[in-house]
């Protein structure tokens, strides 16, 4: 908004201006050659995958033996571990927020750890002291990815929160005579919609690809199984994971797009995935007073 | 300010803020049992003999050297090569979708992808790149149909050049995830004020943008390094263990190939893993207080 302004005001004969004005003008140049570069090097091999899987391979992936059972296994791991993280974050993460500010860059560095601590170390500790209960279900794996999930959920729900008024919305909440359970069901949980949409979706595609923790755990996970059924048939586990990489992606799409909508008509921040915005009130160039 | 800074007596405020520290306690509790005493069990492990259960150094002594040391080596390579270039397409892909109009198709698309992109990986992604640029890949053939044949001069998908263009795939897509917010705090008015001085868009970058965004970029760099430094599947699918890769190595320890007397020098190798990453969160976390002198 404040680069469009700029542009019109632009039209003047200070020196200044005008350089501001040929420069953005240039942006999309670059801009170009950027995203050309990343779209060969992001779509060549996508489209060399489909070649070498056929049209005929997708339509065969459903009847293969094990598909359901692996799919159903994974959907199951990623409503498990999506309750438990957002059960576990959100009310950490408001609370931080709330209650706890210094804690921030504490907890952000805490959640950061399941990112650098290597899965294949985690696991291999969570074998060794996990009680034989838990280990003779694959729903351990879902425990643990809650733990995987945390830097995603973490990061997006900080985001969301920072585009609130937090203290506002809490302080009028409670002087209007709510309690802390309400004023989080009612006031704070439907402000973070957007926040809570992205970190649903980004724990469910980190389970649903997840591939080394549950092959070490001898669980057979969709990822587990494509790789498996490598051996069978190439085509169509290639087919499969095309598919299953252009699913979740569709399904990502389509909350993002639905979350910004809503976020807009709501007056909410606008939140996509990681960056957040507070909304725009049209005001450009006042920020260096 | 806050409320909790009004003086009251001392006792009652130590008391409020000890009981204040309550509602992180569930969250405490899990990553204690789910990160901390897996963590603490690889630990100990590597000092002990499978055995007699005595504590010993020869896990950590076995762990270091041959095979072991150069399988760190190795990997401290790949990973510096899969950080750093990844890094530095991902800053320029962020920015140019920082750049563009908020809620246009271009940022919703390339965001979303990216989340989807920065997760995959294993044997998926390697067949994604044997057939593109495998010897008899479709790139390869263009490539050869043009005069340039890529094995002629010295390109291998299977070494560790290759694994590392193959890393770029989920590589990029997380440092676009992880930057985007740094860009954020660029504020627009900087760069007006900057024009208004009469600076180049060169004087821009070298001044302000440069200096304010460098400790999220090397931050974003350093968790890519432990990304590339942790992966497992991708590697172990492509080059099936021809790179000696510690995770790959560590992984055979789990699937039980190991010599007797050896069964711990997996999780010696695990500490190793885990001291290495660990200094480099030292140092993030450094980067990022200072960054977050600017971003707030």
């Amino acid at each position: 908004m404040a680069a469009v302004i700029g542009e019109e005001l632009a039209g003047g004969t200070a020196p200044g201006p005008l350089r501001a004005a040929r420069r953005r003008r240039s942006l999309p140049v670059w801009r170009w050659i950027i995203l050309v570069l990343a779209g060969v090097y992001f779509l060549i091999p996508l489209y060399a995958a489909l070649r070498f899987a056929g049209i005929a391979s997708f339509g065969q992936v459903v009847h293969q033996t094990g598909f359901s059972d692996a799919l159903i296994l994974s959907l199951k791991l990623a409503v498990i571990t999506t309750v438990l993280t957002l059960a576990l974050m959100v009310p950490t993460t408001v609370y931080v927020h709330l209650r706890l500010p210094r804690l921030r860059r504490l907890l952000e560095s805490v959640t950061i750890l399941p990112i650098v601590i290597p899965p294949v170390v985690l696991i291999a500790g969570v074998l060794q002291v996990a009680p034989a209960y838990l280990k003779s279900t694959p729903y351990l794996l879902g425990l643990i990815y809650v733990i995987l999930a945390m830097p995603f959920a973490y990061r997006s729900l900080d985001a969301g929160l920072r585009a609130l008024d937090l203290r506002t919305l809490v302080d009028a909440s409670n002087s209007l005579g709510a309690g802390w359970r309400s004023t989080l069901w009612r006031v704070i949980l439907p402000n973070l919609r957007t926040a809570l949409m992205s970190a649903t979706v980004l724990t469910a595609a980190l389970v649903l690809g997840e591939f080394t923790m549950a092959s070490l755990d001898l669980y057979q996970t969709f990822p587990v199984w494509i790789v498996a059924f490598d051996q069978t048939s190439g085509p169509v586990s290639t087919a499969a994971s095309l598919l299953a990489l252009f699913l979740t992606w569709v399904f990502l799409l389509l909350i993002v797009t639905v979350g910004s909508r809503r976020a807009r008509r709501t007056g909410g921040g606008q939140v996509d995935l990681f960056s957040v915005v507070r909304h725009e009130t049209g005001r450009p160039g006042t920020g260096g007073s | 300010m806050d409320p909790g800074a009004v003086p009251r007596p001392a006792r009652a405020a130590a008391l409020r803020r000890a009981w204040a520290l309550a509602g992180i306690v569930p969250f405490t509790v899990y990553v204690l049992l789910g990160l901390g005493v897996p963590a603490g069990a690889i630990a100990y492990g590597a000092f002990q003999n499978p055995d007699t259960g005595h504590l010993t150094l020869s896990n950590v002594t076995t762990a270091t050297h041959g095979i072991y040391l150069h399988g760190f080596l190795v990997t401290m390579e790949l990973s510096v090569i899969a950080s750093v270039l990844p890094g530095i397409f991902g800053f320029a892909i962020g920015y140019a979708i920082h750049t563009a109009r908020r809620g246009s198709a271009l940022r919703r698309i390339a965001i979303t992808a990216s989340g989807v992109f920065a997760n995959f990986g294993g044997v998926p992604l390697a067949f994604l790149f044997i057939a593109t640029l495998g010897t008899t890949g479709i790139a390869t053939r263009w490539l050869t149909d043009i005069g340039f044949n890529p094995y002629d001069n010295g390109f291998n998908l299977y070494d560790l050049g290759g694994v590392a263009l193959v890393y770029m795939y989920f590589q990029v897509p997380l440092m676009v995830l992880v930057i985007l917010p740094a860009f954020e705090g660029l504020r627009p008015a900087w760069r007006e004020a900057a024009a208004n001085m009469g600076a180049r868009t060169w004087q821009y970058w070298r001044r302000v943008g440069g200096p304010v965004l460098m400790p999220s970029f090397l931050g974003c760099v350093l968790l890519l390094f432990g990304s590339a430094f942790s992966a497992y599947a991708t590697a172990e699918a492509l080059t099936s263990g021809t790179i000696p890769l510690t995770a790959i190595q560590i992984g055979s320890f789990l699937n039980g190939n190991v010599l007797a007397g050896q069964q711990n020098v997996g999780k010696a190798l695990g500490l190793g893993m885990v001291l290495i990453i660990a200094v480099l969160m030292v140092l993030y976390t450094l980067l990022q207080r200072r960054a977050a002198r600017w971003l707030r």
